[in-house]
């Protein structure tokens, strides 16, 4: 058995993420008991408001830098246009690869599969679906102004959650959700490994 | 609610009933709208003042407030839906009544991309303003704006995109006019969310539009720039 001076010590890393994957991103640390990790989130809501994002991560990466060996930020570009990824240069923070959360949950060559399937194509995550009438029904106005929901979805065909744990009273509101969005409803399981393969690998380091 | 707190659009005078419309249009109240313009168009109005003065000046109102953080896009939706309502009434007119022309714009989304919200306000936007607009809708390969803007002898070239991933494609289509011969033919516009200034520079494209307003005005610019150098010529 290893004695405590034996184990090598993991570089105390903070994790500033959306707050639309820190469930996920908790759960594979309790699993995996990363112990070196924690975690701070930017607001989840910010997905209709890319705009803050930049330098809101900016702000976090100031913060929290003199308290941590290594910053992560676990975020797509999410409709940054390059701003997410110009900032995080600048402050050497590495982010997880792919425009959007979804591509790295199923890994970008599946992603480029399904996207280029159906380009109209609304994707789910298990966050999204858990605050689906607050994000999407709320946030954008239709659940008022339910002529708006052509103007917005006109151009889709098919709603396919992307599932990262098996509930199956999640898939029942994804279902209702691609009701309430006139949508097809497809759904594929991806789990956490995506994700888990970017968190993972600080684990050989330090 | 008391009757009398209610608003007849038809009992105001032409100046109380244009901010009325103002007032309507940011509330995004399409049966007002289009009772409005009726009103005007009734007590005579040509239909192309009905479009800037109440319309057009209204939704240049709400454009402001959208950049300043003040709207939202639900609520600009809203207006631009009451706007639609009004333009309804009014587009059949102003072919007829032959309003000024200032240009015609080609637009669409690029390959890949199926958001047309932000194209569709520019598209109304600059219609609004006398452009003739071509939209070729969304997802569209360089072969479909290269068609068009030859066929329809357009002045102006339009690309959208709200993706990071299409947005490069911007580029293909401007570097294919070069091969062609063609770029200095027309005036490329590009917008989307995630596009900045940087970017249109990096691809060629002669402005980045920030919002429908911009587009607009940006588009006038370049249409006069134009008009001065075949003068100049």
């Amino acid at each position: 058995m290893a004695s405590l001076e034996e184990t090598p010590r993991l570089p105390r890393t903070l994790l500033i993420a959306c707050g639309a994957l820190a469930r996920e991103a908790l759960a594979l640390i309790e699993l995996n008991d990363w112990r070196h990790m924690e975690i701070t989130c930017l607001p989840a809501i910010w997905h209709n408001r890319p705009e803050h994002i930049p330098e809101g991560m900016r702000l976090k990466i100031h913060e929290n830098r003199d308290k941590f060996d290594r910053i992560l930020a676990l975020y797509g570009d999410c409709g940054t246009g390059g701003a997410l990824d110009k900032v995080l240069e600048e402050e050497g923070v590495e982010r997880l690869p792919g425009a959007h959360c979804y591509e790295f949950y199923m890994g970008s060559d599946q992603f480029a599969e399904v996207y280029e399937q159906e380009l109209g194509t609304f994707y789910l995550t298990d966050y999204l679906v858990r605050q689906f009438d607050t994000l999407i029904m709320g946030g954008l106005g239709i659940d008022k102004h339910p002529e708006l929901l052509p103007m917005y979805f006109g151009n889709y065909k098919r709603l396919l959650y992307m599932a990262q744990i098996e509930d199956s009273s999640l898939q029942e509101q994804a279902k209702a959700a691609a009701e309430k969005l006139g949508l097809e409803y497809q759904y594929i399981f991806t789990g956490l490994n995506g994700m888990g393969q970017f968190m993972g690998p600080l684990k050989e380091q330090g | 609610m008391s009757d009398e707190e209610d608003i007849v659009l038809s009992e105001l005078n032409d100046e109380d009933l244009t901010l009325q419309m103002h007032d309507d249009l940011y509330d995004g109240l399409a049966d007002e709208i289009h009772e409005g313009v009726n009103i005007l168009l009734g007590r005579g109005w040509e239909p192309y003042k009905v479009l800037t003065e109440a319309l057009v000046e209204g939704m240049r109102i709400v454009g402001i407030d959208f950049r300043d953080g003040i709207l939202f896009v639900p609520e600009v939706l809203m207006a631009a839906n009451a706007m639609k309502a009004g333009m309804a009434i009014l587009k059949p007119l102003l072919a007829e009544s032959g309003a000024p022309q200032m240009g015609k714009m080609v637009i669409g989304t690029v390959k890949g991309d199926i958001h047309d919200i932000g194209k569709n306000l520019v598209g109304m936007m600059m219609e609004g303003a006398g452009f003739e607009v071509v939209d070729l809708g969304i997802n569209n390969p360089v072969e479909n704006y290269l068609e068009a803007l030859e066929k329809e002898n357009a002045d102006i070239l339009g690309m959208s995109a709200l993706l990071t991933t299409t947005m490069p494609y911007m580029k293909v289509v401007i570097d294919t006019l070069i091969e062609q011969g063609t770029r200095s033919e027309f005036v490329v516009l590009v917008g989307g969310a995630p596009l900045n200034e940087a970017f249109a520079d990096s691809v060629g494209a002669d402005a980045y539009c920030r919002d429908a307003a911009v587009a607009v005005e940006t588009a006038k610019t370049w249409m006069a720039k134009r008009q001065g150098s075949a003068l100049a010529g």
